[in-house]
């Protein structure tokens, strides 16, 4: 069975399951919901010169319940050793780890949709004019966060203190995607809103250099 | 063998030592903390080159799945990271008195401390797992990421501060370095590269012993079963 | 028999129709041992099931039945030795894993999903043909036809392991393996899962199954006693209620 199908089974497998609860998916938009709101304490979110940390602010956020949210992807099998029935079935290690990869990029991308909307409200930034060059960066980033961070969902599930290991391999591996992700959201959420290519060229980059090793890698990966 | 390694990588360093104080220059603005630029950036040389020998370390691993090369990552992982370590204080110390703040977010330092954090990461990584080749399997896939990453993070961030520039600072280290000064470098920087490969090598010998011991005591192991086995044979 | 309780109406039971063409695989153990840190589950592992044959593992705890199972799965591999597949025509990891079918300590199954969508899921890894009607028919021939929406979770551990046959069995594998498939099973259940090996084995498939149980599985053609990670007894007689001395 071809890698590309078996990763679309496994994709509607993640999607059902995660359906079937919602427990990540709920978890995740009230977490980042709950660190805007509490953020905002910390400073006046209208005012003018705090505009140039809200978007540093929404990344951050995002990057960690993301962490959270993408450490289950790989524990989840060890329940009734299912990843062992995966592992069976006659379909290439790459195809288990980029069905979830993603099922994680399709969760992330519902919870900050789902967020975005309160986000703007909150912090009085207009989303509108600027939609699909922010739904894009949106993708771009969440997608480099989806692949490593399911990557490294199972190098962690044999480790011990995992919940907390999984985010600090992560997030200083991260450091591109969040960089990058700041500035083009700043830039697009500006008076004049820029739409910064550089930017969204080194997201880019980023995603393809880490699906290119997770692909090298998948073997080790999925293995007992 | 090892004696004579060790007193040639010493009187390397004191080599080193000697021709830093003694036979460099001293620099025009900076005066004598600028002596410090040697063991600076020549420690940050050294931690790349160990961290790249844990890059080819790790895929060898992956292609082989010969343990030596596990011995071989973390060996270099745990000196690069020492080396890194170094960098990261003697950047500060020598930055105040000659830039007036401790630390600057620029390209070089702030790469150099996600590197610090990636490799201690790749370190905590390795202590959580227990059984040897998961061990291996997992920081090596691990260890592959963490490199692939590091001309990212350096690029995002000197793109970053071109867009943000924080303010002048006179003189940058590698700008038009004095002939003098270069070869005392280099020649310092060998010796920091000596020490790097014995501290390696030791680091490696004990990897192999603890490897060793392990071998062992599964022979032991194997040997106690067979021998149980032949008991129960004879009693039949 | 009018004194006598009327027994509550037995589930049906019947032999998946998938399995009458499946083509049986044999296996190999060539000097195969298997460690775990410095403890040797298996020791110098030798046998030869060839195709078609059904075979007993029977041993203390321990003795390394489950870790046998699994590297003939494909999902441990040996430390020492190698496992060869005499049925297969190229020795190609994705061929073989195939036609294999494994039953577990784990159920192997999704609590979160269920009856059906397990079945569809793992039908569809498998790249199976006609898969709504193999899961139905998978379905009837286990009894859980009336639970087929229900959720995994909501199973009781009966029901989890017949389930998980179904899944083991639908893709029409040519060597079954299974590790102590009758517990948690009753009465009623064990005595279809005898007469489902059985047909199993008439259609020809490999099975090869550890079990604890003194009660016989009656389509048995070998025995193999396992202990201490190795085979000290090896024989083509159906097993019978003789232990094995200690």
């Amino acid at each position: 069975m071809s890698a590309l199908r078996a990763a679309v089974v496994i994709f509607g497998k993640e999607l059902r399951t995660e359906f079937r609860t919602r427990e990540l998916l709920n978890t995740t938009v009230v977490f980042v919901l709950m660190i805007l709101i509490l953020f905002s304490f910390t400073m006046d979110p209208t005012a003018e010169e705090s505009r140039r940390f809200t978007s540093g602010l929404l990344w951050l956020a995002i990057l960690f319940a993301g962490a959270l949210m993408l450490f289950p992807s790989f524990t989840r099998e060890q329940a009734n050793d299912t990843l062992d029935a995966l592992r069976m079935a006659p379909v290439p290690a790459f195809a288990i780890v980029l069905g979830k990869v993603l099922a994680n990029f399709a969760f992330l991308t519902l919870a900050e949709w789902l967020m975005l909307p309160v986000f703007s409200v909150l912090y009085d930034v207009s989303l509108v004019r600027v939609l699909w060059q922010m739904l894009l960066v949106f993708a771009l980033g969440t997608l480099g966060l989806a692949v490593t961070g399911t990557a490294f969902s199972a190098v962690a599930a044999h480790a011990r203190m995992r919940e907390m290991l999984l985010p600090l391999m992560l997030l200083p591996l991260l450091t591109p995607v969040l960089i990058a992700s700041v500035e083009a959201t700043a830039a697009l959420l500006a008076r004049e809103p820029q739409f910064d290519l550089t930017w969204v060229k080194i997201l880019l980059g980023f995603d393809v250099v880490f699906l290119a090793a997770t692909y090298l890698v998948a073997d080790a990966l999925v293995e007992e | 063998m090892r004696l004579t390694a060790a007193l040639l990588v010493a009187l390397l360093v004191a080599a080193g030592a000697y021709v830093i104080f003694f036979v460099a220059p001293t620099e025009l603005r900076q005066r004598e903390i600028q002596r410090i630029f040697y063991f600076h950036v020549g420690s940050a040389w050294t931690a790349g080159v160990a961290f790249f020998i844990v890059f080819i370390a790790n895929i060898a691993f992956l292609f082989r799945r010969a343990m030596k090369w596990d011995r071989l990552a973390v060996s270099a992982a745990e000196v690069g990271l020492a080396f890194c370590t170094v960098v990261l204080i003697t950047g500060p110390i020598w930055a105040k008195p000659v830039w007036g703040v401790a630390w600057v977010w620029d390209a070089r330092l702030t790469t150099t401390a996600v590197l610090w954090l990636l490799y201690v990461s790749y370190l905590l990584l390795r202590s959580f797992i227990a059984d040897a080749e998961r061990r291996a399997v997992a920081s090596a896939a691990f260890g592959v990421f963490a490199f692939l990453d590091v001309p990212l993070v350096y690029f995002s961030i000197r793109i970053w501060r071109t867009q943000h520039p924080s303010p002048v600072i006179a003189g940058g280290e590698g700008s038009g370095l004095d002939p003098v000064m270069w070869n005392v470098f280099l020649f310092n920087w060998v010796a920091l590269l000596g020490v790097m490969a014995l501290l390696m090598w030791k680091r490696y010998r004990v990897e192999t012993l603890r490897h060793e011991i392990e071998e062992l005591e599964v022979e032991l192991e194997w040997r106690a079963g067979e021998a149980q086995n032949q008991a129960v044979a004879v009693e039949r | 028999m009018s004194a006598t309780p009327v027994p509550p109406a037995a589930p049906s039971f019947s032999t998946p129709a998938v399995l009458r063409d499946a083509r049986p695989l044999g296996i190999e153990f060539r000097e195969v041992g298997k460690r775990f840190g410095a403890f040797w589950a298996l020791r110098r592992v030798s046998l030869r099931i060839a195709a078609g044959e059904f075979v007993l593992l029977r041993g203390p705890n321990g003795s390394g039945k489950s870790t046998l199972l699994k590297i003939a799965a494909t999902l441990a591999r040996p430390s020492t030795g190698s496992v060869v597949y005499p049925g297969a025509e190229d020795q190609d990891a994705a061929i073989i894993k195939a036609r294999i079918g494994l039953v577990a300590h784990g159920t192997l199954l999704y609590d979160d999903l269920s009856a059906a969508e397990n079945l569809r899921f793992f039908g569809g890894l498998y790249g199976l043909a006609d898969l709504a009607s193999r899961v139905e028919a998978a379905l009837v021939s286990v009894a859980l036809s009336d639970r087929r929406d229900s959720l995994v979770r909501t199973f009781s551990r009966g029901m989890r392991q017949r389930l998980s046959l179904a899944r083991a069995m639908l893709h029409g594998p040519g060597l079954l393996l299974l590790d102590e498939p009758a517990t948690g099973l009753d009465q009623q259940a064990r005595e279809w899962l005898d007469r489902t090996l059985e047909s199993l084995h008439d259609a020809g498939c490999t099975v090869v199954m550890s079990t604890h149980a003194s009660e016989a599985a009656s389509a048995a053609t070998r025995t193999l006693w396992l202990s201490s990670g190795r085979i000290v007894r090896d024989t083509a007689a159906p097993a019978s209620a003789e232990g094995v001395a200690q």
